[in-house]
This record gives C-alpha cells, sequence and structure tokens, in this order.
C-alpha cells in the first residue's frame, strides 16, 4: 500500500489531477456554475480541437521536435477544402471533406518532413519557415477570405448532437457534437499506435536518443518523415472539424494557438526533450488549459488576464518537469558513482 | 592575361569558400540592388527612400542582436517581441505620469522613462536568463512561455487597448536627425552593435559564450560560470530588445501589446541567414548586420509593387529561411565530408 502511495505521489498525472480538481473547485465555490451538466458539456466540446492538436503536438515532442506550424497546416488545408468544395457546389456527406482534409495534411506534413527527416534540420526553426510558407500560401496565392456558407454535409455533421444537456436551473442547453468520438477515437488509436506498434516505440526511442535508437536498428528517417505526415494528417482533421462546428471557415482564426497547445503538452509532464510522457498526462494538461481559458470569466477575471495565467502556467509547468529532469539525472549520477565505490 | 583572369576567379572562390554566409550575403544584395535599378530605378535609389529604411530597420534589427547573442551560446530568444512592447508601454506610461499638468514634460523626463523601458529590458531578460540557466528549461520553450507571460502583462497594463497621445517631445528626439540627415534610430542601432561587437571579439566575455555554445558540458568543466553567462547574455538580449521597444514606441508615437508580432519569426530568420549556427558556438556580428540590410531592402523593395500583395510577404519570409537552412545543410555537410 506504501509502495503504490509513493508511486503514486512520485507521478506527474497525480499532480496535475490535483490541480485540475482544485481548480474545478475553486470555481464552483466562485460561481456555483461549474459541476452543471452544459457547463461540462460544453467543456468537452471545448475540448474536442484542442484533444486532436494535442495527440499530435504530443507524438512530435515526445520524438524530440517542436512543431509550431500545425495551426498554418491545417489551415491551408480546411481552407483548400472548403474553398474547393464550395465551389464544386458539393451536396454530399462527411466522408469526402474527411478523406480530402486528410490528403492535404499528409502532403503539407510531407513537406514538413522533407526538411526536417531527410535534411535532418531543427524541427523548430524548420517549422516557423514553413508555418510562414503555409500562411503566405493561403492569404497570398489563394487570397483567402471568409467562407460563411460551408457545405451542408459538413454544417450537418458539426451541428449533430451525441446528446443534450439541460441546465435546470438556468434552462440552457448545451450539445456534445458528434465530433467528441472522433477524439476518443484518435486518443484510443493513438494509445495502442504509441504503445504496441514498433512505429510508436521508434518515436520514444528517437526522442530518448536519436544515435541510439538509430544504432539499434530503428529507421530514423523513415520514423521521423511518417511522422509528420500523420501529424499533417491529425491537425487538419481537428481544423475541419473546427470548420464544421463553426459552421463557416474563418481562415486565420486559428493561428496562434500553437503555444497554447504546446503549453499543455508540456503542463502534462511531457518531457520537452524528447523521449519521456504519457498521453494520459498531455490530455490533462490540455484538460487544464482549456479550462483556464473558459473559465476565467466564471471566476470573475476579465478576459485579458488569460495571456497572464497561460504564460505563468506555462513557465511554471515546465519549471517543474525541467527540475524533475535535472534531479532525475543527479540521482543517476549517484547512484552510479555509488555502485562504484561499493 | 589568361592566367590573371582565372587568378581573380580563385581569389573570389577562396572568399566565397572561407565566409559562405556573408558572401551569399552580399551576393544577395546586390542581386536586390540591381533588380531594383533595373525595375524601379527613380523610386527606390532616392536620398528619402534610404532614409526611410534605416530609420525603419533598427526595430527588428535590434531584436535581431539579442536573439543573436542568444543562438550564439546554443539557446534562443522567443520573447525578444513581448519584451520590446512591455518595455514600450511602460515607457509610455512613464512618460504620460511625467506630462506636467501644463502638458509640458520636464527636460529629465524623457531621460527617465528611456531609463525605465531599458530596466524593464534587464529584469525581463534576467528572468529568461534564471528559467534557462537556473531551473534548465530549454531556451525554447522558456522564452516562450515568458513571450505568453510579458505580453500577458502588457494586456493587462493597457487593458488590451493602446495606448497613444503621448508628449511628442519624446518621438521628436528618437525619431529625429541628427545634423538632419542621420535618424537617431540608426545611431542607437550602430552604438548597440558597436557595443555587442566589442563584447565579442575584444574582451573575455565573446571567447567564453562562443565556447558555451559549442559546448556547454566542457565549458563548465574548464572552470567557466556558466549559469552567470547565460544569465548576462539574456539579460543582453533583454536590454537589445527594450531598445527596439523604445524605437518602435517613438515610430508609431503609440504602444500597444500586440505591435510587432511578426517580428519574432523575421528575427529568427535575420540570424540563421545571417550565418549564425541555431545549434550554439558560431556567427558574427557583420553577418546579421548585412541579413537585416538584405532583408530590409528586399522588403521596402517590394513594397514599391502594389500588385505584390503584403500577404504574399510571410511566404516569402518562410521561403528564404528554408531556402538558407537547405543551403547552410549543404555547404556544411560538404566541409564535413572534406
Amino acid at each position: 500500500m506504501e509502495k503504490k502511495m509513493k508511486k503514486l505521489l512520485s507521478k506527474h498525472e497525480f499532480y496535475i489531477s490535483l490541480v485540475i480538481v482544485l481548480l474545478c473547485a475553486m470555481i464552483e465555490i466562485r460561481s456555483g456554475q461549474f459541476f452543471t451538466p452544459n457547463n461540462l458539456v460544453d467543456l468537452g466540446s471545448a475540448l474536442i480541437v484542442p484533444g486532436l492538436f494535442a495527440i499530435g503536438a504530443f507524438m512530435v515532442i515526445v520524438s524530440g521536435g517542436i512543431d509550431v506550424s500545425f495551426p498554418a497546416l491545417a489551415s491551408l488545408s480546411v481552407y483548400t477544402t472548403t474553398r474547393i468544395l464550395t465551389d464544386i457546389d458539393y451536396k454530399g456527406g462527411i466522408l469526402l471533406p474527411i478523406v480530402m482534409v486528410l490528403a492535404f495534411g499528409a502532403l503539407l506534413g510531407a513537406f514538413n518532413g522533407f526538411f526536417i527527416a531527410k535534411l535532418k534540420l531543427p524541427t523548430m526553426i524548420i517549422t516557423l519557415g514553413t508555418s510562414s510558407v503555409f500562411k503566405g500560401i493561403m492569404q497570398g496565392v489563394l487570397n483567402s477570405t471568409q467562407i460563411p456558407n460551408i457545405p451542408e454535409g459538413m454544417k450537418k455533421f458539426g451541428n449533430d448532437a451525441l446528446f443534450v444537456a439541460l441546465n435546470k436551473e438556468s434552462g440552457l442547453t448545451s450539445k456534445m457534437p458528434i465530433a467528441f468520438l472522433i477524439l476518443i477515437v484518435a486518443i484510443g488509436l493513438a494509445y495502442f499506435v504509441l504503445r504496441y506498434t514498433m512505429f510508436g516505440r521508434a518515436l520514444f526511442a528517437i526522442g530518448g536518443n536519436e544515435s541510439s535508437a538509430y544504432r539499434a536498428g530503428f529507421n530514423v528517417e523513415r520514423t521521423k518523415f511518417i511522422l509528420y505526415v500523420v501529424v499533417g494528417a491529425v491537425s487538419s482533421l481537428a481544423g475541419l472539424i473546427r470548420v464544421c462546428m463553426m459552421g463557416q471557415c474563418h481562415p486565420t482564426n486559428m493561428l496562434g494557438m500553437e503555444m497554447m497547445i504546446i503549453a499543455g503538452v508540456v503542463l502534462g509532464g511531457v518531457a520537452i526533450t524528447g523521449g519521456d510522457g504519457t498521453l494520459t498526462g498531455c490530455m490533462l494538461g490540455t484538460i487544464l488549459i482549456v479550462m483556464v481559458q473558459n473559465s476565467l470569466i466564471l471566476l470573475g477575471i476579465p478576459t485579458y488576464w488569460q495571456g497572464f495565467f497561460l504564460g505563468t502556467l506555462i513557465i511554471v509547468g515546465t519549471g517543474i518537469s525541467a527540475m524533475q529532469v535535472l534531479r532525475n539525472s543527479k540521482r543517476l549520477v549517484r547512484k552510479k558513482s555509488e555502485e562504484e565505490s561499493s | 592575361m589568361n592566367e590573371n583572369k582565372v587568378s581573380i576567379r580563385k581569389k573570389l572562390y577562396n572568399f566565397y569558400e572561407k565566409d559562405v554566409y556573408t558572401s551569399r550575403l552580399i551576393i544577395m544584395l546586390l542581386a536586390v540592388l540591381i533588380s531594383m535599378l533595373i525595375l524601379r530605378p527613380g523610386k527606390f535609389f532616392t536620398f528619402v527612400n534610404f532614409q526611410t529604411m534605416v530609420a525603419q530597420f533598427p526595430e527588428f534589427g535590434l531584436m535581431s542582436l539579442g536573439i543573436m547573442m542568444c543562438m550564439i551560446t546554443g539557446g534562443i530568444d522567443l520573447s525578444v517581441v513581448g519584451i520590446a512592447n512591455l518595455a514600450s508601454i511602460s515607457s509610455a506610461i512613464m512618460l504620460k505620469a511625467m506630462v506636467a499638468a501644463d502638458g509640458s514634460l520636464a527636460w529629465y523626463g524623457i531621460l527617465v522613462s528611456i531609463l525605465c523601458g531599458i530596466v524593464i529590458g534587464l529584469l525581463a531578460g534576467v528572468l529568461n536568463g534564471i528559467l534557462v540557466a537556473k531551473i534548465h528549461i530549454p531556451p525554447i520553450l522558456a522564452t516562450l512561455g515568458s513571450y505568453e507571460l510579458f505580453s500577458g502583462i502588457a494586456i493587462v497594463l493597457t487593458k488590451g487597448k493602446a495606448i497613444s497621445g503621448l508628449p511628442m517631445e519624446y518621438s521628436s528626439v528618437i525619431s529625429g536627425k541628427l545634423f538632419g540627415i542621420i535618424p537617431v534610430q540608426l545611431i542607437i542601432f550602430v552604438i548597440m552593435a558597436a557595443v555587442l561587437s566589442f563584447l565579442l571579439t575584444r574582451t573575455t566575455f565573446g571567447p567564453r559564450i562562443y565556447m558555451l555554445g559549442t559546448n556547454m558540458k566542457a565549458a563548465e568543466f574548464s572552470g567557466l560560470n556558466t549559469s552567470g553567462l547565460l544569465i548576462k547574455t539574456y539579460a543582453l538580449s533583454g536590454i537589445c530588445a527594450a531598445l527596439g521597444g523604445l524605437v518602435m514606441l517613438a515610430n508609431y508615437n503609440s504602444a500597444r501589446a500586440d505591435y510587432g508580432a511578426v517580428y519574432t519569426l523575421q528575427c529568427v530568420l535575420i540570424v540563421v541567414l545571417g550565418g549564425v549556427n541555431p545549434d550554439g558556438g558560431k556567427g558574427r556580428i557583420s553577418g546579421v548586420v548585412f541579413s537585416i540590410l538584405v532583408l530590409q531592402m528586399l522588403s521596402s523593395g517590394l513594397n514599391m509593387f502594389p500588385q505584390i500583395s503584403n500577404f504574399y510577404k510571410p511566404l516569402i519570409w518562410g521561403g528564404v529561411l528554408l531556402l538558407a537552412m537547405t543551403l547552410n545543410y549543404f555547404s556544411e555537410n560538404r566541409g564535413r565530408s572534406k
């Protein structure tokens, strides 16, 4: 029992859950509105897009890189898809848009992958560059404008509710969109891939130590390339869901989300240097960020404090995980020297 | 005759090989100048245009110098724009507070508010340095987080609005012209570049941070105070960024938390293009200054073509960055295989 407690206390996920519970309690006490069915459902539906983005960001960070291009990438592929479908007056269901957006996302992801995997250039700087290129293609070459009327099929997909929650006191209702299922499926898939496939294990190995992974026989170049293709596709899917849920395509409105997503992943205890972290932690971190964003108003704090709180959260979160890494490596060194002396 | 020609070519080639980055930048600079000479001779090559250009680039030029210092140590400072805005906002608040009831500004007012901005920059830089050196957060994340924090504070200070209606004295000093010719912004930039160049080449600080960037462990084991050096570097970067912010304040005559948001990428691009290695240990002021000039000319040149919309600029910046990185990759790999 004691051992179990100790193990629990050493886990990052435990602390982040604690913070979430405390925040929930604080909001509930201040406003009395937190544990109402419609607020919880609202939070759930606000989690869909950041959650999907976070899965992609998580995989990249585990492999030892930092991708800041995914919002621009998603914006470009979603805008292209919506534009084409609106122009040909598409009347069908959601299947074709999903296939198209996945294809565009994979293509743009391959563009990232070419520079990062084939030329072995630093991920962060390359993705800064590609995100600028994607933005330029969307706003300059394609001359993007807001698309107010997206195809019926997409609108229907965004509006269809899995279930509807009703707040009996205020009479407010909130819908849980069907897209929530996609998030759950994606989490399940990511969990399986990261844990039980060679590709997933390769990501952790590469993030831990790239040359060791190479020597151990992992095909580093191919794994990384596939990773960026997959991340491109997943992020684009998230973008499509966002457009469907909003009922209109606003090309620039996703840009700038990258920091918030990365902050969430890192808050969840994922080592920024790569090789370590859990999907559970990543999701908990994302939930915390979404809660901070959605619930400041319930706490009676003006929204312009958001940046301040976000910055503090990132610094504290990354600081704690960096100090843990430091402590662990020191402990390792001490253990080693003790073994040697004995 | 023929021999002579060959030797000149060889000399040029040797020069190119010796300093690939700077030579490449000189070629780009010439290319931009020549194409402007052909396409827009009357508009580009005017005294006023050059005066405008040298008054514009110190904004992001100063921030790039800061990023360069951090990149030499193997880090990066992505919070420069946040620091710049925070500094310019606090200076603006200071300026407004010191205006007397009759609307006049005391002579020391400008000095005090500039000092206030610089101190804010210094403090912000020291915070970055502590996060990187003492808490060991990777620089990219530490400074991205502090970027959010600094611009968060800036938003809180201004409640998201712009601060305007500043006393005219301030902007007439900073965006004035010395002897009626040289813009003061340029002088600030030149002084800062000279100070950093002095630090890098004439003091022990320079070699130390190059060593830090080449191999952090080796630097630590050879007895360097690595965390002290890192904190100093980030503090310098904070001061550079704050000066950039003060120039922005003078150029726009107002301050706002989201000014210059595009500068982050642009500055990283400038520094990488200038031949500073993102892994640390390499880079020179001259390269960065050249790449600032190239980008400013390119940008001013593009503005003279109304048919090219401003939205193409990110595409061009990003494309140039990717191209530069790819070229660096090939030139470095060729060097390695030799």
